[in-house]
């Protein structure tokens, strides 16, 4: 995918075909050769880890896919009948469920990643955007996964979720009731939901190629945000990245198995243990605790059209990150404020999620609203200003005068 | 840096005062279960082969009554990790039971059940249920271990992650079988209710189920409404997690296996990065001959 590629294949049946297909010379390019900054730390294995987890997602979902059955009457059953009768079914369901969360946690680290180091930054708004579109199609597989199961949580946070579309003035219950397939959720959301859940994850892997090609095309960022110079700054990807990589996603799948083994409901809603019932409302309807945030933002807004456009704006808002963020330093590390301001939205991001999870009364909205005007400000306000008033620590001449210079 | 972590500081403080004060408005209301011994505890846990055999007797001679437990089939059992009866005893147990079928000409009919069947209902269907208990159907107890919780809050849920504590299920359901008392002075009971202190809104439809004495255990065990809730919640954990022990004991070889192999890439990435840290290493002041894997 970059630059000229070196690549002799040595038997006969290779060469044949590379002539053909030129398909050994890619993976030579991208996987062996493929010049990375030498002075990447383990943050960097996320983006890894994500691949990874994207396929262990798909993998488990066609096994489970082969023991499921999208019916409102059966499909908790079913589910049940995975995790009791199905060989091994028990893991399968825990892997898979467990998956999308260390997934979120892995987007969610990588992307702290990317504003930490303002790898969003020109040359790589390309690259951002694809991995904006990435999370965005990750919230829609993670949710629809989750009504699959049809349990009372999956039943009542589709009926919340969907429901946001009537806020749009004029047409909001037409396309409510669209997006339902009947006038509530029913059957026929669920077999929608069935459907898109088995393709999203394939276009999300569309989109990852994309991502990985304009990623070989501008080249890695690194923690000191200046581009490699000479040589001397990068390392060959094999062995390095990949020793380096290989080694933190083992440690990484530790944490994963700790979960599936362990505590594989930690996670999860005990109320989605009790198969979806339309006449009982749960006390408590709370999404998956990668969407709280985002919740919290929701209903921080005693508006219901504002309190959407806030959730859409505050996802969509990301995309435009290269151009809120004026700094022509990368860095955080070469930006004593912005670390200082980047800090406290990571908090401010846990803080709302914590909130999500809390009922919307009291101290909780005040906190939320203070929480969201902050996340807000933080991309509208601080970031512009920031490139403007702030005063950056000198950069060094190159990565490795970095590296070495550092600790002498 | 020192602002930095004034602001960290100051937030964190914020997050835990806030948490603190709703909580303890709460306490107030509705207590929370204690926290039971249960041999399936932990990452070394399994189930009580004696406990759950007990268990199942209290279910079949008194919940059974009014609670279904439909995913559970007779055949279960008798298997691996679970209450350890042979197949013929589980089946002798389904003999016991009458399963509505059709007979040769397509009638309806009853015969004796296999181990192949699950457990019948106790109720035609849910509105049997209603009308029988005071308009409240009995939850079905298939996944009820699972499907009860109660809220740990900050910082416990965090510790948990590494306690492993998960049984907030059984804890919930064995405070509840002794959480039934006299309502406080003002408490309106409404008709047919009953109080239960652990219950969200303390009205439960359904009556003290368990009384000392009413079941009898033949391995000894003491026959206590105390002893007869934790053998009952264990049999419900055992029903809804029936795969627990194959659980843990895989995700220990798991464990093992994983460590090494991390252990290993670790080593192995420290030597192939030799070469390259060398020059650091140098200026830092190291020997590379000395650093090397
Ligand atoms: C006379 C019928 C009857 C019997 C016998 C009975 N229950 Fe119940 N049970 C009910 C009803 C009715 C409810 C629903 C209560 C409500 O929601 O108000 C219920 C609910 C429950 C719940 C759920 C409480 C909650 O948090 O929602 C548990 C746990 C439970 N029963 C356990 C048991 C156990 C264990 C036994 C056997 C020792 C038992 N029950 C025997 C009628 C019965
Ligand atoms: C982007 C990748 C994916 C994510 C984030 C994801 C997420 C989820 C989630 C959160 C659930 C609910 C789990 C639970 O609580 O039990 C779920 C269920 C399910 N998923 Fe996926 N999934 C992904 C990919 C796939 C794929 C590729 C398939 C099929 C080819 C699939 C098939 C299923 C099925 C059948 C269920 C229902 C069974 C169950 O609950 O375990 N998933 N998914």
């Amino acid at each position: 995918m970059s630059g000229h590629s070196t690549y002799q294949p040595q038997s006969k049946v290779l060469q044949w075909l590379e002539k053909r297909l030129p398909i050994g010379g890619l993976v030579h390019s991208s996987f062996v050769v493929y010049p990375v900054p030498r002075n990447l730390n383990y943050l960097w294995t996320f983006g890894g880890i994500l691949a990874f987890m994207l396929g262990v997602q798909i993998v488990t979902g066609i096994v489970l896919a082969m023991h499921y059955t999208p019916h409102v009457d059966l499909a908790f059953r079913s589910v049940e009948g995975i995790m009791r009768d199905v060989n091994y079914g028990w893991l399968l369901r825990y892997l898979h469920a467990n998956g999308a969360s260390m997934f979120f946690l892995a987007v969610y680290v990588h992307m702290f990643r990317g504003i930490y180091y303002g790898s969003y930054k020109e040359p790589r708004e390309v690259l951002w955007i694809l991995g904006v579109i990435i999370y965005l199609l990750m919230m829609a597989t993670g949710f629809m996964g989750y009504v699959l199961v049809w349990g009372q949580m999956s039943f009542w946070a589709a009926t919340v979720i969907t429901n946001l579309f009537s806020a749009i003035p004029g047409v909001g219950d037409t396309i409510v009731t669209w997006l339902w397939g009947g006038y509530a959720v029913g059957n026929p959301t669920l077999n929608r939901f069935y459907s898109l859940h088995y393709l999203l994850p394939f276009v999300i892997a569309g989109v990852v190629v994309l991502h990985i090609w304009a990623l070989h095309v501008v080249g890695q960022n690194n923690p000191t945000g200046i581009e490699p110079k000479s040589e001397k700054d990068t390392v060959a990807f094999t062995p390095y990245a990949t020793a380096k990589d290989g080694f933190f996603l083992a440690a990484f799948v530790i944490l994963y198995a700790w979960f599936v083994f362990y505590i594989p409901n930690f996670l999860g809603h005990a109320d989605n243990y009790i198969p979806a019932n339309p006449a009982v409302t749960p006390t408590h309807i709370v999404p998956e605790w990668y969407y709280l945030p985002f919740y919290a933002i929701l209903r921080a807004i005693p508006d219901k059209l504002i309190g959407v456009i806030a959730l859409g704006a505050s996802i969509v808002i990301l995309a435009f990150l290269p151009w809120l963020d004026t700094s022509r330093v990368r860095s955080a590390r070469y930006r004593p404020l912005f670390r200082q301001f980047f800090w406290l939205f990571v908090i401010v991001c846990v803080g709302l999620g914590w909130l999500g999870s809390k009922p919307p009364e009291g101290i909780y909205v005040i906190l939320a609203r203070v929480f969201t005007i902050y996340y807000f400000a933080f991309f509208l306000v601080i970031l512009p200003l920031l490139g403007i008033f702030e005063k950056t620590k000198p950069l060094p001449n190159s990565i490795s005068e970095s590296v070495l210079g550092a600790k002498a | 840096m020192k602002m930095q972590r004034t602001i960290i500081a100051l937030a964190l403080a914020g997050c835990v005062g806030s948490s603190i004060a709703p909580a303890v408005a709460q306490e107030h209301d509705t207590p929370t279960p204690p926290m039971l011994k249960w041999s399936f505890s932990g990452p070394f846990g399994r189930y009580d082969q004696g406990q759950l055999q007990r268990g199942f007797k209290i279910y079949k001679e008194v919940c059974a009554a009014c609670h279904s437990i439909q995913m559970l089939a007779f055949r279960n059992l008798a298997d691996p990790g679970g209450p350890g009866f042979s197949e013929a005893q589980a089946a002798a147990v389904a003999a016991d039971y009458k399963i509505k079928d059709l007979d040769d000409k397509g009638e309806p009919t009853e015969r004796p059940g296999r181990l192949a069947d699950t457990f019948p209902p106790p109720f035609a269907n849910e509105l049997v249920a209603k009308a029988a208990n005071g308009g409240v159907a009995p939850p079905d107890m298939s996944t009820l271990a699972k499907a009860r919780t109660f809220e740990r809050g900050f910082p416990w849920f965090v510790f948990d992650t590494i306690t492993q504590y998960q049984e907030q299920g059984p804890d919930y359901i064995a405070a509840l079988l002794n959480g039934y008392e006299e309502p406080p002075k003002g408490f309106q009971l409404p008709q047919g209710g009953h109080y239960n202190k652990y219950f969200p809104g303390h009205n439960i439809a359904m009556s003290p189920p368990l009384q000392a004495g009413q079941v009898t255990f033949d391995d000894g065990a003491p026959q206590t409404q105390e002893q007869y809730s934790k053998d009952i919640s264990a049999f419900l954990m055992w029903a809804a997690e029936p795969h627990m022990v194959a659980r843990k004991r895989i995700g220990l070889q798991v464990m093992i296996v994983l460590i090494v192999l991390a252990g290993l890439m670790y080593f192995t990435k420290k030597k192939v990065w030799h070469e390259v840290e060398k020059p650091r290493e140098i200026a830092r002041g190291q020997d590379p001959k000395k650093t090397a894997a």
